[in-house]
């Protein structure tokens, strides 16, 4: 019998821990078969933040370097500018990159960097349980923020892909869901395109990828991914922000 | 061997870049701007050389570790409050078992302090200095040429125990220039089994610092305590100078361990026989050495640019031995020879006087 689907050689035979219904664990899948289809499995090296994903390196099959939070963009940094030949991503949440991580992935991005950047923003501080996040949403209930999100007292969510695209040294932006069929396809064609593009020396790349966080939006993993697209969506529009090679491939 | 003319701050890039360092990364401020300029001009022309002016001391750091993890000799470089800030990375350099030198050009402090030689970070340096059970093996040099040798030093020790090292100096040093000949240094020996290049066609390996199974985060704190235990053995590094008779002994490191000779030569010409101990290494510390001389010497003056800190070590030594002095001055004073002669001589005094009684 012909095997029509199966692990991507990039993964680990481990359960993953993520809670059910995550976007990560989504991710990780479409990372792993990037990798694979690319044939990079054996020059990547990929960088974890602090956060949910601090333990990516037990699903992925290639070599990682754990960074401290929010500097995944620095390290990142020191290891593509002494292996410029390796492919080196980094995988942040969005307390990790567009909080304690802002100094480090602008300047990164500034400098033109030739890394990717995989951005999880799922709206809340996942492993911590659930507080508020750069990202949250105006009106969006977390532990930090237990009336909602107040522009006067709490600011606005932060769009980081938006903000990141003035900067000079960025050369593809893309912003993805993973919440329905057709979206995590185009998130993986994205992947592929950032990696793509950092093996064509073309320069700094992010995927942000809208994640689905059921267990901290407290609602049900349908409800979860139909949010995104009825409400996350709307402050973070998906699409291609920023591409120097051309259109998107959904423009 | 030729011998050169050159600041401090520049000798220390110049002997990075001969001992192999291949990445520079580091946020500009004073005293220490030399070496971080030095590197800019020098290190992008070297084969393989990377210098980055990062965005901040903490960027730095990090891109130091993700660097060194993926095989190059990495050196950063700042002075008191940005080696505040590098402390995150230098815990997790210590908890990756990743080699990296870092260089403390010290300054007053604390908060923004000045900008003025100052020995004010001895604790941080020689307590691990970030969060966590660790230390970092801390050399502290007193003359430029000792600026030149310990850095290439710096980075041996680093691949040889996988460890993070600083180089404490201050302003004083970082600033002058004295006559230095650059040895010959070492080809770099280090087993490269934890580099991250990319899996190849082999497993696939990560670095990382949390383990959140307690017995397991034990049982690394303990290897990484054993690791320091044969550091501790092995490394421990100090001058002794007129010590074979004299009747009291000078504790003093780096700068203050030269203001120091220059009193000891005053109080030599007045009759007071005084020595010096010179640790160079301020962790591991030479405690052992400080206790021996208790057996014959039972005065010591702990001399330091800060209000006492190094002060503890000594005591700890003694352990109730001997009769032990402080003479500091913090803040970015330097302390003239005579001033030092002068409290000697007051001790000298006092200290006889009570053996008469």
């Amino acid at each position: 019998m012909k095997k029509v689907f199966g692990r991507p050689l990039s993964l680990k035979n481990n359960a993953l821990h993520y809670c059910a219904g995550c976007g990560h664990s989504i991710t990780h899948r479409l990372i792993a078969e990037v990798i694979d289809e690319l044939n990079i499995r054996d020059r990547t090296i990929g960088v974890p933040p602090a956060g949910c994903a601090v333990i990516a390196y037990n699903y992925f099959d290639i070599d990682m370097l754990e960074s401290p939070h929010g500097r995944g963009c620095a390290v990142a940094t020191g290891i593509k500018r002494t292996l410029p030949d390796r492919v080196v991503f980094s995988y942040q949440g969005d307390g990790d990159l567009a909080a304690i991580g802002t100094a480090e992935t602008f300047h990164a991005a500034n400098r033109g960097e030739n890394i990717t950047v995989i951005f999880i923003n799922n709206a809340v501080y996942g492993m911590t349980g659930g507080q508020m996040a750069p990202t949250t949403l105006l009106g969006q209930h977390s532990t930090t923020s237990p009336p909602g999100r107040n522009a006067i007292l709490d600011g606005y969510p932060i769009r980081m892909g938006d903000i990141l695209a003035n900067l000079e040294g960025t050369k593809y932006i893309e912003r993805c869901a993973v919440n329905t069929p057709a979206n995590i396809l185009k998130a993986r064609r994205a992947i592929k395109k950032a990696f793509q593009y950092q093996m064509d020396s073309v320069g700094f790349t992010l995927v942000e990828i809208l994640s689905h966080c059921p267990t901290n939006w407290k609602m049900t993993p349908i409800d979860a991914c139909r949010w995104v697209d009825e409400v996350m969506a709307k402050e973070f529009p998906i699409g291609v922000i920023k591409d120097v090679k051309g259109k998107g491939h959904d423009q | 061997m030729t011998k050169m003319l050159m600041q401090g701050n520049r000798v220390i890039g110049e002997a990075a870049i001969r001992a192999g360092c291949r990445f520079y990364a580091g946020y500009p401020i004073t005293p220490q701007n030399e070496l971080t300029e030095y590197m800019a001009e020098h290190l992008r022309k070297v084969d393989g050389g990377t210098f980055i002016q990062a965005e901040s001391e903490i960027a730095a750091i990090n891109m130091v570790l993700g660097a060194s993890a993926a095989g190059a000799r990495a050196l950063t470089s700042s002075s008191s409050p940005g080696i505040s800030l590098k402390q995150e990375g230098i815990s997790a350099l210590a908890a990756d078992e990743l080699p990296a030198v870092i260089v403390n050009i010290m300054r007053g402090g604390p908060g923004l302090g000045n900008i003025l030689p100052s020995q004010g970070d001895y604790f941080q340096a020689t307590r691990g200095g970030g969060h966590g059970d660790y230390r970092t093996i801390v050399l502290a040099p007193a003359s430029v040429q000792e600026l030149a040798d310990l850095t290439m030093d710096a980075f041996d020790l680093a691949d040889r125990y996988r460890n993070p090292v600083m180089i404490l100096a201050d302003g004083m040093i970082g600033q002058m220039m004295e006559p230095v000949i650059f040895k010959k240094p070492k080809p770099r020996q280090y087993n490269d089994c934890y580099v991250l290049k990319g899996a190849g066609q082999g497993r696939s390996r990560f670095i990382r610092a949390l383990i959140l199974d307690a017995i397991r985060m034990e049982e690394h704190n303990w290897k990484l305590y054993r690791k320091y235990q044969v550091i501790t053995k092995k490394e421990i590094r100090y001058e002794t100078f007129k010590t074979d008779d004299a009747d009291l002994l000078i504790v003093a490191y780096g700068t203050a361990a030269r203001i120091a000779k220059g009193a000891i030569k005053r109080c030599r010409e007045m009759g007071i026989k005084v020595g010096l101990i010179r640790p160079i290494t301020l962790w591991p510390y030479p405690a052992e050495v400080i206790k021996h001389f208790s057996e014959k010497i039972d005065t010591f003056i702990v001399f330091e640019m800060s209000t006492g800190q190094m002060l503890e070590d000594v005591r700890l030594a003694l352990n109730g031995a001997g009769c032990v002095h402080f003479y500091g001055r913090p803040g970015g004073v330097i302390p003239t020879p005579v001033e030092l002669t002068r409290f000697i001589e007051h001790h000298t005094k006092n200290t006889w006087d009570r053996g008469s009684q």
